[in-house]
């Protein structure tokens, strides 16, 4: 054992409690002993016990009484009663009162040393399974939702309303808004937060690979299936769907899924058995779902069924006043992953962030950090320390001559490509020769 | 000078007496004295459960011990039990002076297979081992081939080995080695 267990020992007759306290001692137990519910308390008070031996009967308070007052003290704490054979309903009336187990004297060393050892087996396993849970409760309150401005508070609002049901949600918003993040922000919060939450993107995969991966299959279920396999439903059991790019499954999936979420009932492919599973759909999409439905590329039914709580993720264009703290968060973490001190942006790279319209939103925001922090040198990030795109997007200023957008642009080719001349001159649609001439006439430099 | 007094209260033939000794001198370096008290037991016995209370066998050791003994280890056939388990093995005071193992556990035939000597004898020595150890303070080891893992059945006993692990080696050669540690006696 790692640590010496507190066992505390109360009973009335001496030869039982020096007796048991011996015993414990020698099994490599801290022991202390008690004679009456008086001292119990007493010593019970003054120290951290692991386990509790109560006599029942005792002269005063007996043990049912004080198994009482101690649980009202600590209720996780175990208490194992000693009985003799004539009050074996007395026990019982004692296990329904919480108590962990009991033995009857005189009991069999082999007996007690197994009760013993199982009590502390289940009350480590409860302390380690409320570690887990503090554990899982501090990740979900730090859910990378970054974000000050409104419309992010809003979703946020959202989220947490919706968290606590069980209702089906449909995350919309362009590439790269974050939408999994939501997803999983609503699984932390929700009650099912214990348990999986399951994510598939559906636009990865073809047909096919989408429903076997979705359902699971049995063994010889097609040619290549040469063991069962669970699907995404079967993992999902209890927890949450996570269906990212909804918008691009075939009518057919749709279809079997929408059996599946109205009856929570399943077949693995190449069975009959139904399967029930319990699980909250959470999707996700960046396609326009009413026009599909308009056009006939989407069901309608599957289309109400998924939309019955809609969460719009605005694009990081519309949260212009969430890019700095964004670019912190990103900053840190991957300062931390790298090893390196946090770096600080200049105010010009700032202002360059803040300015560029981000098709690619808050994912194009990280990998451009991403890059910046690999490249930047002196501890800070300057706007050259940003991916070409940007510096090109920011420093082309109206009133430029030709030849200056001409000069950035080659530079930032030759930039991009590594200085690689024959790359640079297939970018840009000119001969080498003539790219060499513009980094003589431009002063060029690598 | 240091040395260990044995107290049988049995003088059954069927023990190799020398071979106990032998084996607990060389085990704690010290020399054996065997002795064999005129005493009636029966003021451990409890009518109601048919047994004797190994406790009070340990006080009336501790009574009739010669005080010039490092350590003193009672021997005796008969059943022996603590208020709170249904039998023991034997019985010793944790860094104390005294023990008491019982043989009437450890012969086969208690457990209606044939008798072996060789077999009751080994039981009789690691039981002594054992409780001996806890007169030198140590508490029952985890490693089940130590001599001083818990044993709650014969099978458990036959299981482990005569011989300390190295770990609780290493407790005894420390004990041994500061006498000044031991209890008064």
């Amino acid at each position: 054992m790692n640590r010496k267990y507190r066992i505390l020992v109360v009973d009335d007759e001496f030869s039982v409690r020096d007796s048991l306290a011996k015993w414990l001692i020698e099994e490599g137990y801290d022991v202390e002993t008690a004679e009456d519910a008086e001292a119990a308390l007493k010593t019970f008070d003054a120290g951290m016990w692991d386990i509790v031996l109560l006599d029942i009967k005792m002269p005063g308070m007996d043990g049912l009484e004080l198994q009482k007052r101690l649980h009202e003290v600590d209720p996780d704490l175990i208490v194992i009663m000693i009985t003799a054979y004539a009050s074996v309903n007395t026990a019982v009336q004692a296990l329904k009162n919480g108590a962990f187990d009991y033995v009857a004297k005189p009991f069999d060393p082999d007996e007690l040393c197994h009760l013993i050892k199982k009590a502390l087996r289940q009350k480590s396993l409860t302390e380690e399974n409320v570690r887990l849970r503090e554990r899982v409760e501090r990740l979900a309150g730090r859910a990378e939702i970054i974000g000050d401005s409104p419309n992010m508070k809003k979703v946020l609002e959202l989220a947490d309303t919706v968290a606590d049901t069980d209702a089906t949600v449909l995350i919309r918003g362009e590439s790269g808004t974050g939408k999994e993040l939501v997803a999983r922000a609503i699984h932390a919060r929700s009650n099912r937060r214990y348990f999986s939450l399951v994510p598939i993107n559906c636009g990865a995969l073809p047909e096919n690979l989408l429903e076997t991966e979705l359902f699971g299959h049995e063994r010889g279920a097609f040619t290549g299936a040469q063991y069962h396999r669970k699907g995404k439903l079967e993992m999902a059991d209890g927890g949450t769907l996570f269906l990212d790019e909804i918008g691009t499954i075939s009518m057919k999936t749709q279809l079997d899924l929408l059996r599946v979420i109205e009856t929570k009932e399943f077949c693995r492919l190449g069975s009959d058995k139904p399967k029930k599973v319990d699980f909250r759909v959470v999707c996700a999409t960046n396609r326009n779902l009413e026009q599909a439905v308009a056009e006939g590329d989407f069901r309608e039914d599957f289309y109400y069924r998924i939309n019955v709580f809609a969460i719009h993720l605005p694009p990081l264009r519309e949260r212009e006043g969430d890019i700095p703290l964004l670019a912190r968060h990103f900053v840190t973490k991957y300062a931390n992953a790298m090893g390196k001190e946090a770096l600080a942006s200049s105010p010009e790279a700032l202002d360059l962030l803040s300015s560029h319209r981000w098709p690619g939103n808050v994912r194009e925001l990280q990998n451009a950090i991403e890059r910046a922090m690999v490249v930047a040198q002196e501890g800070v990030i300057r706007p050259t320390d940003l991916p070409f795109q940007l510096t090109s997007q920011r420093l082309d200023q109206p009133g430029d001559t030709l030849a200056a957008v001409e000069c950035r642009h080659i530079q930032a080719i030759l930039d991009r490509t590594g200085w690689n001349i024959s790359r640079s001159a297939e970018v840009l649609g000119l001969d080498r020769a003539t790219i060499y001439n513009k980094i003589k006439k431009y002063n060029l430099r690598n | 000078m240091r040395y260990l007094e044995i107290v049988s209260f049995v003088k059954d033939p069927e023990y190799d007496w020398p071979g106990l000794c032998q084996r607990l001198g060389q085990t704690f370096r010290m020399t054996v004295q065997l002795t064999w008290p005129t005493l009636d037991l029966e003021f451990a016995y409890n009518p109601a459960r048919g047994q004797y209370l190994s406790t009070a066998m340990l006080s009336k050791l501790l009574e009739i011990r010669n005080p010039a003994a490092t350590k003193s280890l009672g021997i005796t056939d008969l059943d022996l039990f603590i208020p709170i388990l249904t039998y023991v093995f034997g019985e010793a005071q944790l860094g104390g002076t005294v023990a008491v193992v019982s043989g009437h556990r450890l012969r086969p035939s208690f457990y209606g297979l044939p008798d072996d000597r060789d077999l009751r004898q080994e039981r009789l020595i690691k039981e002594a081992v054992h409780e001996l150890g806890h007169t030198f303070g140590l508490l029952h080891c985890p490693n089940q081939l130590c001599v001083l893992a818990s044993s709650t059945y014969a099978e458990n006993i036959d299981n482990k080995g005569t011989e300390f692990c190295a770990h609780c080696q290493g407790l005894i050669n420390d004990a041994l080695a500061n006498p000044q540690t031991w209890p008064r006696p």
